[in-house]
């Protein structure tokens, strides 16, 4: 457990009037993702420890080096979890880089994501000042919201050095059950049983069949089995850990992994040159894998004709862009935020998009 | 009237129907304050567009003209956010009431930024389907305020706050142009601008077009109401449910005042001699409901409760709940006025807190009733005053000011839900410093370098932190070295 802040803010201040580029790195275990970043890296692995806890107040605060299973374990020990359900990528992942990649597991749809449960936060912007926003209670709205504006922002408006966050109670009780369906039939059961208020906390379908786990308390877990119908999964556990982790076979290829955020009952139709096996289909419909070599372009086409984005996730030429490309006007509001954060452009320069 | 003021009136009317336009003292009285009637002001016009090509038209033509915008939806905003200022144009979106569209199989309604929160609901509720942030106003308010005030409710525990629940905005930017942020999926490419507009007062665009996340309607929802002897123990109470693993749909408490207040209002058969009462809603699945009340009632008895009822049908349950949500207007006969706070604080400072004010109570000669969402912290002390006894009103802010500025000082924040808008502007100087204020100053110019929108709310000017004198203090350091002080 060390404080850091005071050495990382000197080192922020020193690049900045260098205009020396820097690469802020946490655990190292999402290196891949975003765009290739050269610079001097910045450390925060050893800036970690749980610096308020208080299961009462559902509200921990912790530095950005800390590793989620560290935050795991000691949740654990009152009952209480992350709700966002984060992905590791690895066992030296840290709260700061889960949060600056906005990275959720396959609750979101139904808790939430890593934003939805960022109260607050201190960092260093680009200039090198230590600033303080939102707070360590649930309800806050004095000021812009920057703590959130910070989560997904892969590091280019500013260093985190600690995040408040929300956190919840464990379920008592999970199941995992599964019916045959494809693809198209799959979205469909999917979007049925969302519109119902059974406790489902994780819908995905690898196209020859539909998974659901419930949680809940027993008799809760037990009556939506029974509506849901089909078979009890007794990998259930595993198959959620595999799908967050991407340990799935499904993931085992060196092909360009594509991430379609769609809205989930968007129809499944598949592109041109792509196998039905090509696709794995998670968060009730709303976030979709491919497995492709196609071009950005034509698969951001493809997203955006359905109503939403693509990017690559992983494997991709980290040279190129690898997000859905932004509308002008909005693009020109990143760049003015960038430099109201970070004047000198020092700070994960061009790991989002190359003019960032 | 300045010649530049005329020229914005004479384009104003180029562009709109007599009808849609208002420059009368007469017709501009209305707007002259929100829900926050403390603090008026006559803007110089308030339009009223009924399209969308009129709003950028205004737009356009203020931004030309330099004259600032002041968005406005059902003002019933409790900080003054939507106060006109003078020479201000009120750009009113009380005529974009219609509900574009409602997305059954993806759980979204697409709705104009005048629709009313509670319409949406109403609107889909034969699909068994609702939109769960209830503010108490959610009869009047519309969702573009709702969004320009991330708006929270009684339920916001469970199901969170506007930007929880709303997937994509369109926005009107003051170079007149429309740009969309999200859509209908969950997650999005770029910095998260959607949370950011959200809270963001009208500072940073002007709403035109929300779509909302819609949850299907829990089968059951049961309330239990506890009595205590005491303040502190309701309090730990509070405290004891969540470390039970329940997290309740709504958990809301009220003191002594309040509730006799609330009874003899609303006569709901609320315990007139306790000293607090608990109330814990527990919503979900009819078996889950079943299992998490017989807990809720044990840990409040457990915790000391002198009386503990369960709602037993739906017209109970909403009597259990009438008499909390009447207590505005219910505090409100018991002294010609009231000044309604909206500090939050951490759950397991409220009995310190509770106890400071009614010191100050005491030593102001105001009494205060207590209304507090206990379940997320946020309290709403209510200071009773008589607007018509010189010097009160002054009393009765300073008195709120000290409040606010006990909230940050225990690790709070000096508003939960209600916004900064022109009423905390000061006690922003207390809860932030000269750094983040500047770095909110340098948002608010990347959106809106003239700074045309709703400008003077929300965040202060450095100057006024340094003048104010009541400073933030940060590691021992004094703020803004670079001003002068006399």
């Amino acid at each position: 457990m060390a404080d850091l802040s005071k050495q990382l803010q000197a080192d922020v201040i020193l690049a900045g009037k260098d205009k020396r580029p820097l690469n802020i790195i946490g655990g190292n275990s999402k290196a891949w993702y975003g765009r290739e970043v050269v610079g001097e890296p910045l450390s925060l692995a050893e800036h970690e420890g749980i610096l308020a806890y208080q299961p009462k107040e559902l509200t921990l605060k912790v530095r950005a080096g800390t590793k989620l299973s560290v935050i795991a374990d000691a949740l654990d020990e009152h009952r209480q979890r992350l709700p966002f359900d984060p992905p590791y990528f690895g066992e030296s992942a840290t709260i700061g880089g889960t949060m600056a990649c906005n990275f959720s597991g396959p609750r979101r749809p139904y808790a939430g994501s890593a934003r939805d449960f960022m109260l607050g936060c201190n960092i260093i912007n680009g200039k090198g000042e230590a600033l303080h926003f939102g707070g360590e209670v649930m309800k806050n709205v004095a000021g812009f919201d920057v703590s959130r504006l910070m989560v997904g922002s892969l590091g280019t408006l500013g260093v985190l050095l600690d995040v408040s966050l929300k956190v919840l109670p464990h379920r008592e009780a999970e199941q995992t059950v599964a019916l045959p369906a494809s693809f198209a039939e799959s979205i469909a059961i999917m979007s049925k049983w969302a519109a119902t208020p059974l406790p489902v906390t994780a819908m995905c379908s690898d196209g020859d069949f539909v998974y659901f786990r419930i949680c809940g308390t027993n008799s809760a877990v037990q009556r939506s089995m029974k509506e849901i119908g089909g078979t009890m999964h007794g990998g259930g556990f595993q198959l959620w850990k595999d799908l967050r982790e991407h340990e799935l076979p499904y993931f085992d290829d060196p092909r360009p992994l594509y991430r379609l955020s769609l809205p989930s009952a968007a129809p499944f139709a598949s592109l041109e040159g792509v196998l039905v096996s090509d696709w794995f289909i998670g968060w009730g419909g709303a976030q979709r894998w491919l497995k492709s070599d196609l071009p950005l372009t034509v698969v951001q086409a493809y997203a955006k004709s359905l109503g939403g984005t693509a990017s690559i996730f992983r494997h991709g030429n980290r040279g190129d862009e690898m997000f859905a490309p932004l509308p002008a006007p909005v693009m020109a509001l990143h760049q003015r935020l960038k430099a109201s954060f970070d004047p000198h452009r020092i700070l994960n320069v061009g790991r989002m998009y190359k003019d960032l | 009237m300045d010649s530049k003021q005329q020229q914005i009136i004479i384009d104003l009317q180029a562009i709109l129907p007599a009808a849609s336009l208002l420059t009368s003292k007469e017709a501009l009285t209305p707007y002259e304050c929100d829900g926050l009637s403390i603090h008026k002001g006559l803007p110089l016009a308030v339009a009223l567009p009924e399209t969308l090509a009129q709003a950028q038209a205004i737009v356009r033509s203020c931004t030309k003209a330099k004259v600032p915008i002041i968005s406005r939806g059902a003002g019933t905003g409790l900080a003054g956010g939507a106060m006109p200022t003078q020479g201000a144009v009120v750009l009113s979106l009380a005529k974009f009431n219609e509900i574009l569209e409602i997305d059954e199989h993806n759980l979204t309604a697409t709705v104009q930024p005048g629709v009313r929160n509670l319409v949406i609901s109403q609107a889909v509720a034969h699909l068994n389907l609702y939109y769960a942030p209830d503010p108490s106003s959610q009869i009047a308010c519309t969702i573009g305020g709702n969004v320009a005030e991330n708006s929270g409710g009684v339920h916001c525990l469970k199901y969170g706050l506007t930007v929880h629940n709303v997937l994509g905005l369109k926005i009107l930017g003051i170079d007149g142009e429309i740009f969309e942020l999200g859509g209908k999926a969950l997650d999005n490419v770029g910095y998260d601008l959607l949370a950011l507009m959200h809270g963001s007062e009208g500072l940073l665009g002007i709403v035109v077009e929300v779509t909302v996340k819609l949850l299907p309607k829990p089968e059951l929802a049961q309330v239990v109401l506890a009595a205590f002897d005491d303040v502190e123990k309701a309090g730990q109470s509070v405290g004891d449910i969540i470390a039970a693993g329940i997290v309740p749909a709504g958990l809301e408490m009220m003191d002594a005042l309040a509730i006799q207040a609330a009874e003899a209002y609303a006569h709901v058969g609320y315990p007139i001699n306790a000293q607090a009462i608990v109330l814990c809603e527990v919503d979900g699945t009819t078996n889950s409901v079943a299992d998490y009340i017989a807990r809720v009632e044990k840990v409040l008895h457990e915790a000391g409760a002198t009386e503990v009822r369960t709602s037993q049908d739906e017209v109970q349950r909403l009597q259990f709940w009438a008499g909390r949500k009447a207590a505005f207007p219910a505090v409100g006969r018991l002294a010609p006025d009231y000044y309604c706070m909206d500090g939050t604080i951490p759950k397991a400072k409220l009995p310190e807190v509770l106890k400071q004010i009614s010191v100050w109570s005491e030593a102001f000669g105001l009494p205060v009733a207590n209304v507090f969402h206990a379940g997320d912290g946020n309290m709403h002390p209510l200071i009773l005053y008589d607007a018509n006894k010189a010097g009160e009103l002054k009393k009765t802010e300073a008195f709120g000011q000290k409040i606010l500025e006990l909230c940050v000082q225990v690790g709070g924040t000096i508003t939960g839900e209600h916004g900064v808008g022109v009423e905390k502007l000061d006690a922003m100087c207390v809860q932030f410093g000269a750094a983040e204020l500047s770095q909110f100053l340098a948002i608010k110019d990347a959106f809106d370098a003239d700074g045309l929108l709703n400008p003077g709310k929300a965040v202060p000017s450095l100057h006024r932190c340094a003048e104010l004198g009541r400073m933030h203090v940060h590691n021992g350091q004094l703020p803004h070295p670079e001003l002068e002080r006399f």
